[in-house]
């Protein structure tokens, strides 16, 4: 029997003015699945996600997040998200940040102080929490958005390009966390134009100019291709359509 | 070679930023266009009334010197001073001449004197005798002209700096991806407006406070009326600067071109909220002003400071700029939308 969908996506297309961004693209999330996209910059990845997260609206076909249509505010709040840009406040400390975020949640008095060491101890911060975000380094404040975007426990977590400009020891601890985030129960779905990062997901879907060019777990792209690496089967399918 | 490519780069830049660049050009000319109808405009024409037992032949020769005589009664000239629809009063006490400037205008003070003391001396050039008795409604002769500027420049700089702050405060949300990442929440649109305009709004208090204290205890600016109701005006008008200022940002995309709203939006603001005497002007010119927020500003200022007049004279400019803040928040719940439409 099939799951049912935490997030699809039918027939989407996107375009701005008249240049189309996203043509077509039909997909679907399940529950507690790592869901990777994969595709080199300017694919139309941020879009997409974008989209899912409800800041964007499709030109056409339609967008469910659990079982509702977006965007939705309500909805949006079982979503957590994490943009391509650390947007924080540099002014402010880690800590402020964290207490302004959670306060949009609507997270208050104990449970946001007790939230916010949570979120710190799992992005290995919790000592800099008085720091003026001004002095963190990039890959701190790549962990402190996401410790943003989990404050509020979500069900959803969209992650655009979380480890793009980290070095390889912090990526790989990122990619643990996800694993961890994922086995309590959150779906996320990550993009990433790193090939070898892909291998890490559950299931992939390949973005190139917009279009959904293939979709499948990594060893079934690999298998299908006759390929050793994700990169191969990428540049097959990238090819095929041609 | 190096210093070339850096040249060619930033002429191109120039010409991908065409609004820049017409800027640099369109704006100087701007304000020198405006700087000229002010400046060379007509000189003002005094309007005088004359109290009915003023001889004839005075109020000929005030008519040939340029005023504007009315006849009327002491009673209705006074109403009229009040409401500055005439500039001075004439009447005859016991045989020598009296005037009543309504006087909070330096620039009218000296064209009413001007034309009243060539009447003088053409009627009696040798008489010294003919003394003419003059008093002010509104300040008085040595009221100099920066107390006549001091209110306009008071709501001019809360304005201006309240304007710029907010709006590059709002763009800086905008490119630095913060925006975009609190419109992921639940927030709403209209909540990150609420919310800027209180954020800013207890800032602004404290800014227009201090500002109007200097001005009037350290500079010594005049200060007839209450400083409570100061303190009102600037509120509500550094209220519009910042609502102004956040939805203008909406149109810039980087701090340059929030400043290129400064001679578009500011300056012209300067010379029609009665800093300069607007009956010198075009009509057509003149009506500017009525969209403009600082007029209101500068005149429920003007009414409290020199005039020393209270709620029942600025109600009407602090329901104008009332409505502007108003006008300017809704603006900018719409103008979000484009950054997320729900």
């Amino acid at each position: 029997m099939p799951e049912k969908p935490c997030i699809s996506l039918e027939h989407v297309s996107k375009r701005f003015g008249k240049k189309k961004v996203i043509e077509d693209v039909s997909l679907e999330v399940f529950r507690g699945e790592i869901f990777g996209m994969l595709g080199p910059s300017g694919a139309g990845k941020t879009t997409i996600v974008k989209m899912i997260a409800g800041i964007d609206e499709p030109t056409e076909g339609t967008i469910d997040v659990l079982n509702t249509k977006m965007p939705n505010l309500r909805v949006m709040k079982q979503i957590g998200f994490m943009a391509q840009s650390d947007a924080l406040y540099n002014e402010l400390t880690a800590l402020e940040n964290l207490q302004f975020f959670a306060s949009i949640y609507g997270l208050k008095g104990k449970k946001q102080k007790q939230r916010i060491n949570e979120v710190m101890q799992l992005v290995n911060l919790t000592d800099h929490l008085k720091k003026s975000v001004s002095q963190f380094s990039g890959g701190m404040k790549r962990r402190l958005s996401l410790a943003v975007s989990l404050l509020h426990e979500p069900e959803v977590l969209i992650l655009d390009e979380p480890t793009v400009g980290i070095d390889p020891l912090l990526r790989q601890a990122i990619w643990d966390e996800l694993e961890r985030i994922r086995q309590n129960g959150t779906t996320i779905v990550v993009t990433t134009h790193v090939m070898d990062e892909a291998d890490k997901c559950g299931r992939l879907a390949m973005i190139r100019d917009g279009r959904l060019i293939a979709l499948g777990s990594p060893e079934e792209l690999k298998n299908r291709t006759n390929s050793r690496t994700i990169e191969e089967a990428f540049l097959y399918f990238g090819g095929a359509r041609q | 070679m190096r210093v070339r490519a850096i040249v060619i780069r930033i002429i191109r830049q120039f010409f991908r930023d065409k609004r820049t660049l017409a800027l640099m050009i369109v704006a100087p000319m701007f304000i020198l266009f405006l700087m000229n109808l002010v400046f060379n405009g007509k000189d003002y024409k005094p309007t005088i009334a004359v109290d009915p037992n003023v001889p004839e032949v005075v109020v000929d020769k005030l008519a040939k010197h340029d005023a504007d005589v009315k006849e009327m009664t002491k009673t209705t000239a006074h109403r009229q001073l009040e409401k500055q629809q005439v500039d001075a009063f004439m009447e005859m006490d016991k045989g020598t001449p009296k005037m009543t400037l309504e006087g909070s205008d330096p620039n009218v003070n000296k064209a009413v004197l001007l034309t009243v003391q060539k009447t003088m001396q053409e009627l009696a050039p040798q008489t010294p005798s003919m003394h003419l008795k003059t008093s002010y409604l509104h300040g008085s002769e040595d009221m100099a002209l920066f107390d006549y500027f001091g209110p306009v420049l008071i709501g001019f700089f809360i304005f201006f700096f309240v304007f710029l702050i907010a709006g590059v405060s709002f763009l800086r949300e905008r490119t630095g991806g913060t925006l975009e990442r609190i419109l992921a929440t639940p927030l709403k649109r209209w909540e990150i407006v609420v919310g800027y305009v209180i954020g800013f709004g207890i800032f602004t208090t404290f800014q227009a406070s201090l500002i109007s204290w200097f001005a009037i205890d350290i500079l010594d600016m005049i200060m007839e009326g209450s400083f409570l109701y100061v303190l009102f005006i600037t509120f509500l008008l550094a209220m519009t600067a910042l609502t102004l200022g956040t939805l203008l940002s909406a149109f810039a995309n980087n701090e340059l071109q929030m400043f290129q709203f400064i001679p578009l939006v500011i300056v012209p603001q300067i010379f029609f909220s009665g800093l300069f005497n607007l009956e010198t002007m075009p009509e057509w010119l003149r009506s500017l002003s009525v969209v403009m927020p600082l007029t209101y500003g500068a005149d429920a200022l003007r009414e409290i400071m020199i005039r020393g007049n209270g709620w029942n004279e600025i109600a009407q400019d602090a329901y104008v700029l009332l409505g502007f803040s108003v006008l300017f928040m809704i603006l900018n719940v719409i103008a979000l939308k484009k950054y997320r439409k729900l």
